[in-house]
């Protein structure tokens, strides 16, 4: 197993590199800059942008420059600890961005990511619960109300956008009744609302595949053979069901998992919560190249590695797979 | 155009049932029929199927035939709830909001077509050759998608955005030329976005034809018609596809649901159609602005592009249990 995460490891340097370039060449092919929007500046201060963001190397330059800080030189993962400096744990240097004058992308990743982990990690514990618990009870109470009733709750979390959900979960639950908060990011009443849209909007695939997943297992010899030994219903769905029903589960939270965590645009927005699913975008309208790179791989690193936990863990759940 | 976005559920449905009579092949005959009874029997997939077909007639016709403009404002009647004039109210701008949800559903139904045909014909095309030659070829182009699918996508469409803008108002331009497109102008830019959009959209199909094709290459007919000596493109496409179709027709009908679903997403970047032509998206965009004083605003754009969404999705689902072979032994 050690020797598979190890050849994945490698396997995924290369795609990062891949990402990585596409992303500097596609941003310097756009027409328009990060200086264009702003209002015009004297030459002088725009020579002295230009060099300070070393704008006037010739292209390959910048980006061989670029690679390189991009490298790992150090390992101190203790350093991690005390604020997400990657710098100081890793010697990743993101550069500065330009469109938060003195600000590194090293800085902004270190302050915004935790935000966006802990609202990634609510949220997605809040859709495990639910799509989970949905899912067994449909399956096993197939076609029946119950069955329905969970069907079509993950189905209106699957049709209703979050964009939708979020506005009127903050009109009924904020404004009139005064339960929670309906912005900011300081006590736990401004944590419920948004774990809990952005989280019923992950439980609904959740609750779909686990339902497929468990139909499918529940109709196999080995279920039959495990009910005719005389094991309990209870012991058949937990212990022999389970493990095969949730394969297409895992398999869709490597990338759900990397997108919830990294920060989501629309709920970080709707909520007014500095995470870094806004600075994605924005940094992209703002044409910011160095934080569209940071948090583009930042979000590939994310991708890959949940993708390889996937990997490991069907391994596990389904012994006819073996790591090759 | 609005011929097309009437057809597109009664086609899907076709689809189904349409290859029996047409064309009668060796094997496929009772499959397709048995997924056809068996879908009639499916009050949910039927009533999504309905619900879709008289949405998209609606957005088509009605429009015309009753005079409705969705640009026609009245600036005195400003935001009013529901009456009789106006059944679902009108908007700050005292337009008339049922005419804009149906103009809204020709862009939003449009968008979720084209960019599923887009996906659709690279999909299906990169699948079936990656799974067919495998080896090699197919690491490779597997391990493209891979690359493609760890790009977060949301960063590429912006830029995709402010990179295709010239382009899009040429086109947008040449096609306001014809009288069809005359009054919707914006609709050239949509159309190319998602044509973009669904040059992304392709990955999840190119997988899922991969992995049938990769199951059908082992079968013994396979193996008979390469015996029989028949070139590669014909048993791909005469003998593998068609019996992958099942899967490709219901991830279809899948996709266009997430594809209207991303346009909204889209418009709620500020990225959609340009006012004052609208999509639901950005009706969607507009009400959540405005739902604290003017509910309906956002009330009936939602629960419109909701429906729809239901709709299709149940469609979708009935056609997999339908055409599911494993679903059909029990």
């Amino acid at each position: 197993m050690l020797r598979f995460i190890a050849r994945r490891f490698l396997e995924a340097i290369p795609v990062i590199f891949v990402i990585i370039t596409m992303t500097f060449f596609m941003q310097r092919f756009v027409p328009g800059g990060p200086f264009t929007a702003e209002k015009s500046v004297p030459p002088e201060i725009q020579r002295n942008l230009d060099a300070y963001y070393h704008l006037n190397d010739p292209l390959w330059k910048q980006y061989t420059d670029y690679l390189w800080d991009l490298c790992p030189k150090a390992f101190h993962p203790g350093a991690l600890r005390h604020g997400f400096d990657l710098k100081a744990a890793f010697g990743i240097d993101l550069r500065p961005s330009f469109k938060y004058a003195n600000r590194t992308v090293n800085e902004i990743i270190a302050d915004k990511l935790p935000v966006s982990l802990e609202l990634g990690g609510l949220a997605l514990g809040v859709a495990l619960i639910l799509g989970l618990t949905a899912g067994i009870l449909a399956a096993i109470r197939k076609n029946s109300w119950l069955d329905y009733l969970c069907s079509s709750v993950s189905m209106t979390g699957l049709c209703v956008p979050t964009f939708v959900l979020g506005p009127l979960a903050v009109l009924a639950f904020a404004i009139h009744f005064h339960w929670f908060s309906a912005s900011g990011w300081y006590t736990w009443q401004d944590r419920v609302l948004p774990a809990l849209v952005l989280g019923i909007a992950y439980a609904a695939p959740i609750a779909r595949l686990t339902r497929g997943g468990m139909l499918e297992v529940l109709s196999q010899d080995y279920i039959r053979t495990a009910r005719a030994k005389g094991a309990s219903e209870t012991r058949v769905i937990l212990r022999h069901a389970l493990r095969g029903g949730l394969l297409p589960v895992v398999s869709f939270l490597g990338p759900a998992s990397a997108g919830v965590l990294t920060g989501s645009f629309v709920i970080e927005t709707i909520f007014q919560i500095p995470g870094l699913g806004r600075e994605f975008v924005n940094s992209a309208f703002n044409r910011d190249y160095m934080l569209v790179l940071g948090t583009v791989t930042l979000y590939a690193v994310f991708i890959i590695f949940f993708n390889l936990a996937v990997d490991v863990l069907q391994v596990w759940l389904n012994p006819k797979l073996q790591f090759e | 155009m609005s011929s097309r976005s009437g057809s597109t559920p009664s086609s899907s449905l076709n689809n189904s049932a349409a290859p029996s009579p047409a064309e009668p092949p060796e094997r496929g005959h009772s499959l397709w029929s048995d997924a056809w009874h068996r879908l009639r029997q499916n009050r949910l997939a039927v009533a999504g199927g309905c619900l879709v077909a008289a949405l998209a007639l609606a957005c088509a016709f009605a429009p015309g035939i009753f005079h409705l403009s969705y640009e026609e404002n009245n600036l005195d009647l400003g935001a009013a709830p529901p009456s009789a004039q106006h059944w679902l109210g009108t908007d700050t701008l005292g337009r008339d909001l049922l005419a804009r949800i149906l103009y809204g559903g020709r862009i939003s139904m449009m968008v979720g077509l084209v960019a599923t045909f887009v996906a659709l014909t690279i999909g299906v095309t990169y699948g079936a050759v990656a799974g067919y030659f495998g080896g090699k070829l197919d690491a490779l182009m597997m391990r493209i998608v891979d690359i493609i699918y760890s790009l977060p996508f949301t960063i590429f469409v912006i830029l995709l955005v402010v990179m295709l803008k010239d382009p899009m108002g040429k086109f947008d331009n040449w096609l306001a030329g014809y009288a069809f497109f005359a009054n919707s102008r914006g609709v050239g830019k949509v159309l190319l976005l998602f044509a973009a959009i669904g040059a992304v959209e392709w990955l999840t199909m190119a997988r899922i034809v991969r992995s049938q094709i990769m199951a059908i290459k082992k079968m013994e007919y396979i193996e008979a018609a390469r015996s029989l000596g028949l070139g590669r493109a014909r048993i791909i496409f005469r003998h593998m596809l068609p019996n992958a179709l099942g899967p490709i027709v219901v991830y279809a009908t899948l996709t266009i649901p997430s594809v209207m679903l991303l346009e909204s997403f889209l418009s709620f970047l500020g990225l959609g159609v340009d006012a004052p032509m609208s999509s639901w998206g950005t009706l969607i965009k507009d009400g959540s602005e405005k739902m604290e004083e003017f509910w309906w605003l956002l009330v009936f754009p939602g629960l419109t592009f909701s429906l729809t969404l239901f709709s299709l999705n149940f469609l979708g689902d009935g056609l997999r249990d339908a055409l599911d072979i494993r679903a059909a032994k029990d």
